[in-house]
């Protein structure tokens, strides 16, 4: 659409501009302060410089949970993108079946986040849980309060069950833009399943599978409740991420000078990446 | 091949529903049945939980407060994003682009950074433990989705129709009103469910701005958890029953759901 220029339009943004401003400065402003000074309380602060930062940088347990959380995200996209993609090119395209599909689909993505970890908890006891008890009759050693790998498997498999139907709704909304010329066209030319999905639909759901990546990118970048809940970080450290992690050190031991520089560090990695995203994105569309 | 297309779809649906059925299970669950038995149904079905949350006060007032700022914040966010998506959708105007991107970085700050600040913040304007507070400050993440839902909206919406609306006569605030909020009914009930959802799952903010007046219900679980040891039955009941407003949600919004997925935005 061709706009005109208006710089009146700065009026009808104001609201909005006021509104998150006032949530969104003010609060990084007093991180800010936090991550250049040092505090004994009653307001007064002594000038630090950079030495949070550092300290933070070369802190062991920041490289550790900083690499947990890149861990964590690589596997839930690696699993939830191709498998949301597979169930989005199954379901039912007309009829009762859609739906029902979208509604049931959906139930996993309006239960507030520390429901869903209570949910998981009860869900994988190993003595009371379906989970937990089903995987023990089968002759498993399963306790994913104590084993390491067993708490990693229960953490990925709910983020798997909360998060891939916004994949499937994603990809599913792209799937259905598709006019039915194209398919016509495919199979007159004898085109192969594999082919169809490759040449056709893919490229039409590149769109919106980069808004599922960005923002599946983003929220798993942020997790805390759900892990907070169902693990509380543990065994150990195993599944405290980096929000987990943050919280325990501002809010449990009360380190608020590494904990802002730490957040300040932790923005600014979510940020780079969403940077580089909405640039691609937005080429890809200019280019379209 | 049709008959091996419902076969995966089938199958997820049923890993969905299984956690949410053990859930309603425990819900029915006496706790004498609960620690001391494995069972696939409750064998006592019991209704004492549900009864203990719609009779304790403490219980109810956390339904209460949640649905009380969640709408709060939904208005508000819809209001505010409404006029400012159509500057985004019609106009080019200074720094448009970056105040866009800016808008999108909010709803990438991590609510575990804003935490702490956010404590401070409120307590120092005396907001602390209002549902006001907690409104306001999910506008952080949810006016930049409903600006940007309703910016993918409007452009779908022609520049045409404005223009003939203003050679007709019409003032831009009647246009608005009268004619262009009514062609984006859809967008705006997309919009809503949004606000709405991401609203009602959130909890770290929404825990730390409240303390006994605005408590949420979802914070009113988490004290069950650690206090009382294990409750569970009346944990699971409680959980359960903030799954309702949700689904009720979805219900209403579900042929909308695809469509707004459509343009790409969400």
């Amino acid at each position: 659409m061709n706009k005109t220029v208006n710089q009146k339009a700065w009026f009808f943004v104001i609201p909005v501009f006021v509104l998150v401003a006032f949530n969104a400065i003010i609060p990084l402003m007093t991180v800010v302060n936090y991550a250049f000074q040092e505090t004994f309380g009653n307001n007064v602060f002594m000038w630090e410089g950079t030495r949070w930062f550092k300290q933070i940088m070369l802190s062991e347990r920041f490289h550790a949970s900083l690499g947990r959380q890149f861990l964590f995200t690589f596997i839930i996209l690696f699993i939830q993108i191709p498998l949301g993609i597979a169930i989005a090119l199954t379901m039912p395209k007309e009829g009762i079946g859609v739906p029902v599909c979208l509604v049931l689909m959906s139930m996993p993505l309006l239960i507030p986040w520390n429901v869903v970890g209570a949910m998981w908890n009860i869900f994988a006891l190993p003595d009371i849980g379906f989970l937990g008890h089903s995987l023990n009759a089968l002759g498993f050693d399963y306790n994913f309060t104590q084993q390491i790998g067993d708490a990693w498997f229960t953490t990925i498999l709910m983020d798997v069950w909360h998060w891939t139907s916004l994949v499937v709704l994603l990809s599913y909304a792209g799937l259905r833009s598709i006019q039915p010329a194209y398919y016509q066209a495919a199979e007159i030319d004898g085109a192969s399943r594999w082919a169809v999905f490759t040449k056709i639909e893919l490229p039409k759901m590149k769109k919106v599978l980069t808004i599922a990546i960005l923002l599946r990118f983003m929220d798993s970048f942020m997790i805390y409740t759900e892990p907070f809940v169902l693990t509380g970080g543990g065994p150990g450290n195993a599944t405290a991420f980096l929000s987990i992690d943050l919280v325990k050190m501002a809010l449990g031991q009360f380190d608020l000078g590494p904990a802002a520089a730490m957040s300040l560090i932790y923005f600014f990695i979510v940020l780079l990446v969403c940077w580089v995203f909405y640039t691609l994105m937005m080429r890809n569309e200019e280019k379209s | 091949m049709r008959k091996a297309k419902w076969v995966v779809p089938t199958i997820y649906i049923i890993f969905l529903m299984l956690p949410i059925y053990w859930l309603l299970n425990m819900s029915f669950k006496t706790t004498t049945e609960i620690i001391n038995t494995y069972t696939l149904w409750p064998q006592e079905f019991t209704l004492d939980n549900y009864k203990k949350i719609f009779t304790d006060s403490t219980w109810y007032t956390g339904y209460l407060n949640s649905i009380y700022y969640v709408v709060m914040n939904t208005v508000i966010s819809v209001a505010a994003a409404l006029p400012a998506a159509y500057a985004f959708s019609r106009y080019k105007f200074l720094g448009d682009k970056h105040l866009f991107f800016w808008l999108l970085t909010n709803r990438m700050a991590p609510p575990a950074v804003f935490a702490l600040p956010f404590f401070q913040f409120y307590s120092s304007v005396n907001l602390f433990d209002t549902h006001v507070a907690v409104a306001l400050s999910h506008c952080l993440f949810n006016i930049p989705l409903a600006v940007w839902i309703l910016e993918g909206f409007m452009s779908s919406v022609p520049k045409e129709l404005d223009e003939t609306a203003y050679v007709d006569g019409y003032s831009f605030w009647r246009f608005f009103f009268k004619i262009f909020i009514p062609t984006i009914t859809a967008g705006i009930g997309i919009t809503m469910f949004f606000c709405f959802m991401f609203s009602w799952v959130e909890l770290l903010l929404a825990k730390t701005l409240t303390a006994v007046a605005a408590k949420p219900i979802a914070a009113t679980m988490t004290r069950t958890a650690s206090t009382s040891g294990y409750e569970l039955g009346l944990l699971a009941a409680a959980g359960s029953l903030t799954i309702v407003p949700g689904a009720i949600v979805i219900y209403f919004v579900r042929n909308y759901i695809a469509k707004g997925f459509a343009l790409g935005r969400v």
